[in-house]
């Protein structure tokens, strides 16, 4: 099958802006803006069943159509904060098929009435923001972008803002805070962004994967779109596949392919030809997944993966061998979080800190009661906290031990 | 009011605000949800966690979106998750279920309080929160008994970190709340704290040079919820349960804030009271909960060693030790021979009552009464100055309040504070400056004339395009009136323009109306209503005469005073400190500072409040009516009372805008939200409540029913005079701290004091060869005084700033030479 | 200082956002600043502060918010491995040791000749590519996957010509 959303890897510099024209890009853009009413545009998006490839798997459309219109100027955002470790999907899209993500973009200003969008990539996507800079002044030069598009009235400029090293900044609150100059803390919700955002302004936030497709959906329908993936989760996903494989990246497959095609037809299989412990499959936010036949051949939708008790997340699927301890692996989620705890919820500040010493001590010299206590501190830390960081830090521990009990009760003292 | 809802919290139903905290909404009903980073008067931002609870809501159906209906009440669904009371708004028919009836909420609170815990380092029995903590008391009634947190590495922090010379942070005691880093921003308007780093290491910072650069500062240790901020101050100074309590009012600016004293026997005063600590009590009208630090620090005065302790006369041309009889006689004496050329010089730093028994004494005496003040106006204010129900705190939409040539972030901070709340609310706020000032950030309109010019101005407002028109069509207007750039003349004239253009356009007389003088002292206002007046040429009216001074320091100020006194016939000064005017007195008697009696201030705003004693007399010291009242009997002449209550009733009887005020109304108090201030620290802080008296409003005159004629107003005298080739226009502004007698006592504050300076445009410098930090000579009318150049550019070309009691003695803009000082 | 010695800059930063939003552009003018020491120094925040009309103390605690952000002079570039749970599970923690051993520092610490500091960060969305690192120098923020220490220490010396 053809990518849809990795187009790059089969037409050669479809990151030429020319290149992307010829094999229809922009088109979708220009017949929305000249032939569609914004609501249309969102009606299709809604049709398709696309749900939002940050993480939480929102209904895109019905997320556009909260958009309050009572209150302007609208934003849209795009979230290229891409930080969950394990994920690394959206990079690929921007360096090589950059135009269809920012026609997305475009077409999402389009459909909630924005005419000022920006895209927040995080810092370290240094030279990669002076790539979509250039982009952006090709498109503004084309016609694309600036005022009066197609001889409409509707106008719209596109700025890149670099964040600076803080993972928080892809939680959407904490992200709009950053992009106001702020310290990027998450802020309290609802209101819920597409009420007040933006400089206290009704903003729609997604996903750059999540933009990716709309150009497509829009120039084939939301009929073909919804052909494609499962009933739960329509259309293809780009799994971000690392950790013990032969062959870790990026594969782009439509939703339902199972764990064991991903890991063994796509991927290779596992590195030193040992056996899959356990998948993360949602990043280092993931709860840690058991894994034996059955597990291999479930297919990866959000509906059926939670039948494992994870969450599918942005699908960022890490690999677990048998040679991994767990209680190395926990310790390295719980640095993680703590390192990247904003610091503004008590549960997430203290318990991160505090976990991160129970998880320290079992590499060296816990016991079974400390891993007793680090179970109830991340318990004590769930559903308390203010974004779901807090939540995110959890994930691994509890599973972890709460799955992999003997792991640990074998590799500490009584 | 506000749409009311009703909903139920563990179990009873309760009505309250729509759009109300859940928090707050309970502590109206009486139950108290703990909290830490929740405060009142902040922003809700959930961050601390503690108020934990269930919350249901009724359920709608989807299709129709109706109540659905089980059993003939709403359906209630509660989400799986605790909620934050403190965030989330109460709605009709929300079900709330607290620590008390849910186990849920009782231990999500509990884990709260023990994460918080573990990096708190219980350091309580030295901790001057110990004892009015938050933290302390929501841990006995929340907490876990014990913690499971046992690392010996359990953070090491700084423990005396001063983030400004007034207030110190002990980083392991921060418990990241926010509290302090949301009221500079929010509240006060000035983010000069804030956090560093994330996570864990988050900590409270200032880079603000110098650190936290606030006069609000302080209020930051009250809303703390541990003992992270103190003031330095109070810091290991003693333990809150063994302090003392009076209510009192701060005396260092026309707003006028209600106080308490606490205070505690001490052995280094000899086993006496002594003044521990100034802190904020509430009055929603006046100050809210907050006060200034000039006001928080300054009090120090009150125990200076340079209080006077005895009655002195001069002897052998020495002060020497005299009876209270001996020297009152001895006044008196000198004030009945001088007949017509008996002069009392009284400033507002006085009482009600001492400036009424003055008052009398000057008039049946058939001397004169002069109040020392730079500015004049004050018959204004007495005619069309606010009253009754005027309240910054309820102004918004609707009301225009501007403020002309003063600087209200340095003259009266509070009222700074207030107008930028209003202004916030969408009352629209007119700042018309020469220069730029703090309030203008907030201000709907700016604009700006030239010194001298700004009775014209305001006299022309109303013809002034956008700015004119939100005047005019404002339904209510205050106009506050100071004296920047203004000697006594130039503010009479200045606040004559102001009250024509009220009264003309019918904002007087009734709530949030009227004018406003940003006095220079706390009881300005009340001299006004009592019948003082300013003299313009005081050196003049001096000159011969037998002189009774009370409250002020015309030796110290300015130098062509202390020469018209050289050449008086008699003088006599009373005060609560030695002061370079007593040096040269002929008879000095020592008053009891505000601390060591009772009386009452007449704000600004023209309300009436009571002070009450903290601790005893310093000496022999008495109070200032009583004094006055024993050189009257000495010059035959009785006046009635001897207690300070039956002085303002008899003031009262005779003075039309405070009738039908006494003692006892001026102590009533209402219910005031939000609650602060009892057992319930954790709330609204460490802010007293108000339960000793609210005070009172004047009445005005057009609510008197009295017609108002404004005089015109004398253009000839405003325009400022101008400067000669090589000469600057210098001009008096007022700074906060300055070397006043009652503010360079305070040790704390000299930092902020700072040197004498004259501030000028970078350019001017520039022109005359000066650079910043300079020393110049600045010379005018035969004085003259060395100052540091400061260079600011907000400041006009060719002018000259120079902060009043700075030791530069401009009382109104004069024309001068600046010569540069050759180094040392 | 700023606005002097990068007017356009400056002008084309601000031109991105809202008036009232003018302080958004306290991140891209901190990297504008960064960019001449490597580090942001306290008359700069100062110059940002006045630039947008917040305080000093708004700028600094922004700074010390965002690990890309430096407040202390250190190496000319910071060489900053992820060994991150995917790149740890790819050997990224061996490659990082390796590469202390070879410039004789431990993990944070600047080489001698003040050319180098090295870290270790959280996930750069390379994990495919590990063992990988980003530097953070003159020349901006650059990726280096798929690295071993021969390759690195190549760099290393490349990097060391350009700036000489
Ligand atoms: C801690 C945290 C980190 C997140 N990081 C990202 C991220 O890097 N990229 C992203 O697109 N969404 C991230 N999200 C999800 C966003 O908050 C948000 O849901 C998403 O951008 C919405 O877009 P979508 O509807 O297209 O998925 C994160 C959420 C949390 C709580
Ligand atoms: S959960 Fe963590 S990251 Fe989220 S607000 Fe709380 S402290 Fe910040
Ligand atoms: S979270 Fe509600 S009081 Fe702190």
């Amino acid at each position: 099958m053809s990518h849809i959303l990795l187009r790059h890897r089969e037409i050669p510099d479809i990151n030429n802006l020319n290149v992307y024209t010829k094999n229809g890009g922009f088109a979708a853009f220009k017949n929305a803006v000249t032939k569609m009413k914004p609501n249309e545009v969102t009606d299709v998006v809604k049709n398709s069943g696309l749900r939002g490839r940050g993480g939480a798997g929102f209904p895109t459309g019905m997320k556009w159509s909260f958009i309050d219109n009572k209150n302007w100027p609208h934003y849209v955002v795009a979230n290229a904060d891409e930080s969950e470790p394990g994920t690394f999907k959206d990079r690929e899209i921007m360096e090589g098929n950059p135009f269809q993500f920012l026609e997305g973009l475009a077409l999402a200003s389009y459909a909630v009435g924005a005419n000022v969008a920006y895209v927040y990539l995080r810092g370290e996507f240094w030279e990669l923001g002076a790539v979509l800079d250039q982009k952006i002044v090709e498109m503004e030069e084309a016609g694309y972008l600036g005022d009066k598009l197609f001889g409409t009235d509707y106008s719209l400029r596109i700025y890149n803002h670099l964040g600076a090293g803080a993972y928080i900044c892809g939680e959407e609150t904490a992200l709009l805070e950053s992009l106001e100059g702020k310290r990027g803390q998450p802020r309290v919700r609802p209101p819920f962004p597409p009420a007040v955002g933006l400089y206290g302004k009704p903003t729609i936030i997604n996903n750059v994967e999540t933009f990716a497709n709309v150009p497509m959906i829009l120039a084939n329908g939301a009929e073909w779109y919804k052909s494609i993936g499962t009933s739960d989760s329509a259309g293809v996903k780009i799994f971000s596949l690392s950790g013990r494989v032969r062959k870790p990246g990026n594969y782009e497959l439509p939703f339902g392919t199972t764990f064991r095609d991903l890991i063994y037809k796509h991927g290779g299989g596992v590195q030193d030809s040992r056996t899959v412990k356990a998948i993360m499959p949602a990043g280092a936010s993931s709860s840690l997944i058991p894994v034996d036949d059955k597990v291999l051949d479930t297919p990866m939708d959000y509906a059926t993966v939670r039948t494992l008790g994870a969450d599918l997340g942005s699908a960022s699927i890490i690999v677990i061998d048998d040679t991994v301890s767990m209680k190395w692996l926990i310790n390295k989620t719980v640095h993680f979080f703590k390192h990247e705890s904003c610091g503004k919820c008590t549960p997430c500040r203290e318990g991160t800190y505090w976990m991160s010493h129970l998880t320290e001590d079992l590499q060296h010299n816990g016991s079974t009661g400390d891993v007793d206590l680090l179970l109830n501190v991340a318990k004590q830390m769930q559903g308390k906290c203010l974004c779901a960081l807090g939540e995110f830090a959890t994930m691994a521990v509890v599973t972890g031990i709460e799955r992999f009990r003997k792991d640990f009760d074998n590799e500490v003292r009584a | 009011m506000s749409k009311q809802v009703k909903f139920t919290i563990d179990g009873t139903q309760v009505t309250a605000p729509e759009g109300m905290g859940v928090v707050d909404a309970a502590k109206m009903a009486g139950i108290d949800i703990p909290v830490f980073c929740h405060h009142p008067k902040l922003e809700p931002v959930g961050m601390c966690r503690m108020c934990l609870v269930e919350i249901g809501r009724p359920m709608r159906d989807r299709a129709t979106g109706q109540f659905v209906i089980e059993n003939g009440a709403p359906k209630i669904q509660f989400l799986p998750k605790l909620e934050t009371a403190c965030t989330n708004k109460v709605e009709e028919g929300m079900v709330v279920l607290t620590q008390t009836q849910s186990g849920k909420a009782k231990d999500g609170q509990k884990g709260t309080v023990e994460f918080l815990l573990t990096s708190h380092p219980l350091d309580c029995p030295i901790c001057d929160k110990g004892g009015e903590c938050p933290l302390q008391n929501l841990t006995m009634a929340h907490g876990p008994g014990k913690s499971r947190f046992i690392y010996d590495e359990k953070l090491r922090l700084g423990k005396r970190v001063p983030l400004g010379e007034l207030i110190v942070l002990d980083q392991e005691r921060c418990i990241q709340c926010a509290r302090c880093v949301r009221f500079q921003d929010e509240i006060a308007g000035e983010p000069v704290i804030g956090f560093a780093e994330r996570g864990r290491a988050m900590q409270i910072v200032s880079f603000s040079d110098p650190g936290f650069d606030s006069v609000f500062s302080g209020n930051t240790t009250d809303i703390c919820p541990v003992g992270a901020l103190t003031t330095v101050d109070f810091r290991f100074e003693a333990r809150p349960w063994e302090l003392e309590a009076a209510a009192s009012i701060c005396t260092q600016c026309p707003v006028g804030c209600n106080t308490t004293l606490n205070t505690r026997r001490e052995a280094k005063a000899g086993g006496d009271f002594v003044v521990k600590r100034v802190m904020p009590r509430q009055n929603e009208e006046v100050n809210e909960i907050w006060i200034c630090d000039k006001g928080r620090f300054a009090h120090h005065y009150t125990d200076s060693k340079k209080r006077l302790i005895k009655p002195l006369f001069r002897k052998d041309k020495k002060l020497t030790r005299a009876s209270w009889d001996a020297a009152t006689k001895l006044a008196a004496d000198h004030f009945l021979a001088a007949k017509k050329d008996f002069l009392i010089l009284a400033s507002g730093r006085l009482a009600n009552e001492d400036l009424f028994n003055l008052k009398s004494l000057a008039d049946l005496s058939g001397g004169k009464a002069y109040l020392y003040s730079h500015m004049g106006g004050g018959e204004l204010t007495s005619l069309v100055g606010v009253s009754n129900g005027t309240n910054f705190g309820s102004m918004g939409k609707g009301n225009t309040i501007i403020v002309v040539a003063s600087d209200l972030y340095e003259e009266a901070p509070i009222w700074y504070l207030r107008v930028k709340q209003a202004a916030e609310r969408g009352a629209t706020l007119i700042v018309l400056n020469p220069r730029e000032t703090k309030l203008e950030r907030f201000a709907t309109h700016a604009l700006r004339y030239d010194y001298g010019d700004e009775a014209k101005f305001v006299h022309d407002l109303g013809k002034k395009g956008k700015v004119g028109e939100a005047f005019t069509s404002a339904e209510n207007v205050i106009i506050l009136f100071g004296s920047e750039g203004l000697g006594a003349a130039g503010t009479a004239s200045l606040a004559s323009a102001c009250a024509k253009l009220l009264n003309d356009n019918g904002f007087v007389g009734k709530p949030n109306n009227g004018l406003i003088g940003v006095w220079e002292r706390a009881n300005d206002q009340g001299a006004w209503e009592i019948g003082f007046h300013v003299e313009e040429d005081l050196a003049k009216a001096l000159k011969g005469k037998a002189i009774y001074i009370v409250g002020a320091d015309p030796v110290a100020d300015d130098p062509k005073l202390a020469k018209a006194l050289g050449g008086a016939e008699f003088i006599a000064v009373q005060d609560v400190m030695e002061t370079e005017t007593t040096e040269i007195a002929d008879v000095v008697l020592p008053a009891q500072a505000f601390t060591e009696r009772e009386g009452t201030l007449t704000s600004g705003e023209r309300r009436v409040q009571r002070f009450y004693p903290a601790v005893p007399p310093t000496g022999d010291s008495k109070p200032d009516f009583s004094i006055t009242s024993q050189i009257a009997r000495h010059m035959g002449i009785i006046l009635e009372g001897t207690l300070v209550s039956a002085v303002f009733d008899i003031l009262s009887d005779s003075i039309k805008s405070f009738e039908g005020l006494n003692y006892a109304r001026l102590a009533e108090v209402k219910e005031q939200l939000p609650i602060v201030g009892r057992g319930d620290l954790y709330y609204g802080g460490t802010t007293y409540e108000n339960t000793q008296g609210l005070g009172a409003h004047l009445s005005a005159a057009a609510t008197r029913g009295e017609t108002v004629s404004i005089p015109r107003v004398h253009a000839s005298r405003e325009a400022a005079p101008h400067p000669k080739e090589k000469e600057l226009l210098a001009v008096p502004i007022n700074k906060l701290y300055d070397r006043g007698t009652t503010v360079l006592a305070s040790d704390l504050l000299h930092e902020r004091i700072g040197d004498a300076r004259v501030a000028l445009h970078p350019e001017t410098a520039k022109r005359l060869g000066f650079e910043e930090g300079q020393m110049v000579n600045v010379s005018f009318n035969g004085t003259s005084g060395d100052a540091v150049v400061r260079l600011d550019e907000s400041i006009s070309h060719g002018i000259a700033l120079v902060p009043r009691s700075m030791g530069i003695a401009i009382r109104e803009p004069v024309p001068v030479k600046v010569r540069s000082k050759v180094k040392a | 200082m700023l606005l002097k010695k990068y007017p356009k800059e400056v002008q084309q930063i601000l031109s991105k956002y809202p008036p009232e939003g003018k302080r958004s552009a306290v991140m891209p003018l901190l990297f504008l600043a960064q960019r001449e020491e490597g580090y942001v120094n306290k008359a700069a925040m100062q110059d940002i502060a006045k630039i947008l009309d917040i305080t000093e103390t708004d700028v600094a605690s922004i700074v010390r918010f965002y690990t890309l952000y430096h407040d202390k002079k250190a190496g000319k570039y910071h060489m900053q491995v992820c060994t991150d749970l995917p790149c740890a599970l790819r050997g990224a923690e061996e490659f990082l040791d390796a590469l202390c051993d070879n410039l004789g520092i431990e993990v944070g610490e600047t080489t001698s000749d003040r050319f180098l500091t090295l870290e270790a960060v959280t996930c750069l969305a390379a994990c495919d590519k590990a063992p990988m690192f980003q530097t953070q120098g003159p020349d901006g923020i650059k990726y280096h996957e798929n690295m071993n220490v021969d390759k690195t220490m190549g760099l290393i010396s490349v990097l060391k010509k350009s700036v000489t």
